[in-house]
């Protein structure tokens, strides 16, 4: 069978991830840190939005690039948070997921051959889509001692005549990483020298603690040149109901709006009529999340530092990164031990590119009470390695 | 009230096992800041009690719970206050609310079996000379007290490792 398999899927490795999944799974009574999304549901009124419209008999298709008030309260929702406007009609696409506007987006924009430039350590799943459009993905490593941000030294260094897209996600998945716009400016300057295409996934974006987000596209002269991504997975802890949006220039909407409705037609109604309540009328338990996160990130980033693990602090998202060079182990050794001998799941930062390797994205998305007992177990854990 | 002490408030309400060097790092603030609205709190009765949600059905133990309601003539001058008090000092009471609506006072009263609780009406509560009338409810069962789901319903969905 693998012989009738496109040579571009069947080179494509398997997650490495799917790894920590399988011996998690398999592993008893383990706490795991491993959880890429919120712990909270949804919230009851943006559920009962849903099921209203359901009752009402609301199960048909929408128009493509979504209804057009969902488009309209995001377009009012980015300029009121982040000061970047866009027009609802022909600068946003609703879509299934942030995931599937940024493969979108890399297919309405890449040809073979055209380089992807992506920060690293990043979401996972940034070069394997990279390579299905066709393109090169090419990463470029971030630092911990820079809290992982992106130096323009170091974007520039990989700048090749084929440079051609760049992949921004700050906050950072794994990281918690973030950029201020003073950290913006000279990347955005390099952007517009080499005529590069941001794809700024702001997924995270109302994830930060302390200072807020600043968006990409909000720089001078970068609205033009950036596809906004985000979505409504981690603010309003709606990960299952895949709800996305992309916008930009009304020609590169234009082109993924094309992909769009001949791949999946629209997102669907239930979820874009949760989504429109979320934007309306979700504020304020939001922020009530937001504060539960903080209050955890503290708890989590004491705790590593107390048992001697060297952890920078997240500024965004609901990741730590700590350190484990000290314990002399890779990531990979690390996570497989600390879930069989320590029943803590936690995921290996090398599966996430350049730079991660000798880290571990640990998720706070958990209730205090487990994040105590998780640090506890690690803290045993750690014991157990220096007596042997 | 100032931010501190309604945050303060809320995570101990959460839960009331929490150390102060734990509520410190959760709100960023030092142990000391924390102590003192702690102690401040306590003082204003504010904090009135640390207690524990329990749920009794799972535990052997005969336990019946009746929401009372009770009809009453108030005094001149006093209203229900002095009835209410009347109500509520005694031990089988759990808790007393003056309500709108229908009766006047709900009384929640605690005994070991319906007997006990059918005794405490008729030979205590119904005799009070302003009481006009009684309706006795029994709790059949608790679901849900004081924001606490009792049945394990509410378990983490999401997958052990996602990216």
């Amino acid at each position: 069978m693998k012989d009738f398999l496109a040579p571009i899927v069947r080179d494509i490795p398997p997650s490495g991830i799917r790894r920590f999944f399988d011996l998690a799974s398999g592993s008893k009574d383990v706490i795991s840190l491993g959880v890429g999304e919120p712990d909270f549901v949804t919230p009851w009124h943006v559920r009962d939005a849903a099921v209203v419209a359901l009752e009402r008999g609301r199960t048909t298709y929408t128009p493509n690039a979504g209804i057009p008030e969902l488009r309209e309260a995001i377009a009012e929702y980015l300029d009121r948070e982040f000061q970047v406007s866009y027009d609802p009609a022909r600068e946003v696409l609703v879509t299934i997921g942030g995931s599937e506007a940024i493969d979108l987006a890399l297919r309405a924009l890449v040809s073979p051959g055209d380089e992807v430039l992506v920060p690293e350590p990043c979401y996972i799943p940034y070069i394997p889509i990279t390579s299905l459009s066709g393109g090169t993905p090419v990463s470029i490593e971030t630092y911990a001692a820079d809290q992982f941000k992106l130096r323009p030294d170091l974007l520039k260094a990989k700048l090749t005549p084929r440079s051609k897209v760049l992949i921004l996600c700050y906050p950072s998945n794994p990281t918690g990483g973030i950029m201020t716009y003073e950290d913006w400016l000279p990347i955005a300057k390099i952007v517009e020298e080499h005529d590069l295409i941001v794809i700024s996934d702001e997924i995270y974006a109302e994830l930060t603690y302390g200072s807020k987000h600043v968006s990409f596209a909000s720089l001078p002269g970068m609205k033009e040149r950036t596809i906004l991504v985000s979505g409504f997975s981690k603010a309003f802890a709606m990960t299952g109901w895949r709800m996305g949006y992309a916008c930009g220039h009304p020609d590169l909407i234009g082109a993924m709006l094309k992909i769009h409705q001949y791949t999946v037609m629209c997102a669907p109604v239930m979820g874009q009529v949760a989504a429109l309540e979320a934007l309306k009328n979700g504020m304020e338990e939001k922020d009530r999340m937001v504060d539960s996160y903080n209050q955890r990130r503290r708890l989590i980033v004491k705790g590593f530092r107390e048992l001697g693990l060297q952890c920078h602090e997240p500024q965004g998202a609901f990741y730590a990164f700590p350190s484990i060079q000290s314990t002399g182990m890779t990531s990979e050794e690390f996570c497989v031990r600390l879930i069989s001998e320590g029943k803590v799941a936690a995921v290996p930062g090398h599966i996430f590119g350049a730079g991660g390797e000798g880290f571990i994205r640990c998720s706070y998305a958990r209730s205090v009470s487990e994040l105590l007992e998780a640090l506890e177990r690690i803290g045993k854990f750690l014991e157990k390695c220096k007596m042997v | 009230m100032n931010e501190l002490k309604l945050k303060v408030l809320e995570l101990l309400k959460e839960d009331s096992r929490r150390s102060v060097p734990q509520l410190a790092t959760l709100l960023d603030v030092t142990e000391e800041q924390v102590r003192r609205a702690v102690a401040e709190l306590e003082d204003e009765k504010v904090i009135v009690k640390y207690s524990t949600v329990v749920n009794w059905s799972k535990v052997d133990e005969e336990k019946v719970i009746a929401l009372i309601e009770v009809q009453i003539t108030p005094e001149r001058g006093r209203g229900f206050d002095a009835i209410a008090e009347r109500i509520y000092l005694y031990p089988e009471v759990k808790s007393v609310y003056l309500m709108s609506g229908a009766y006047d006072l709900l009384v929640e009263v605690e005994g070991k079996n319906l007997k006990e609780v059918a005794s405490f009406v008729s030979n205590k509560l119904s005799p009070l000379d302003r009481v006009l009338s009684t309706k006795t409810n029994f709790i059949l069962k608790k679901y849900k007290q004081d924001g606490t789901i009792f049945e394990d319903r509410q378990d983490d969905h999401r997958m052990i490792v996602s990216p």
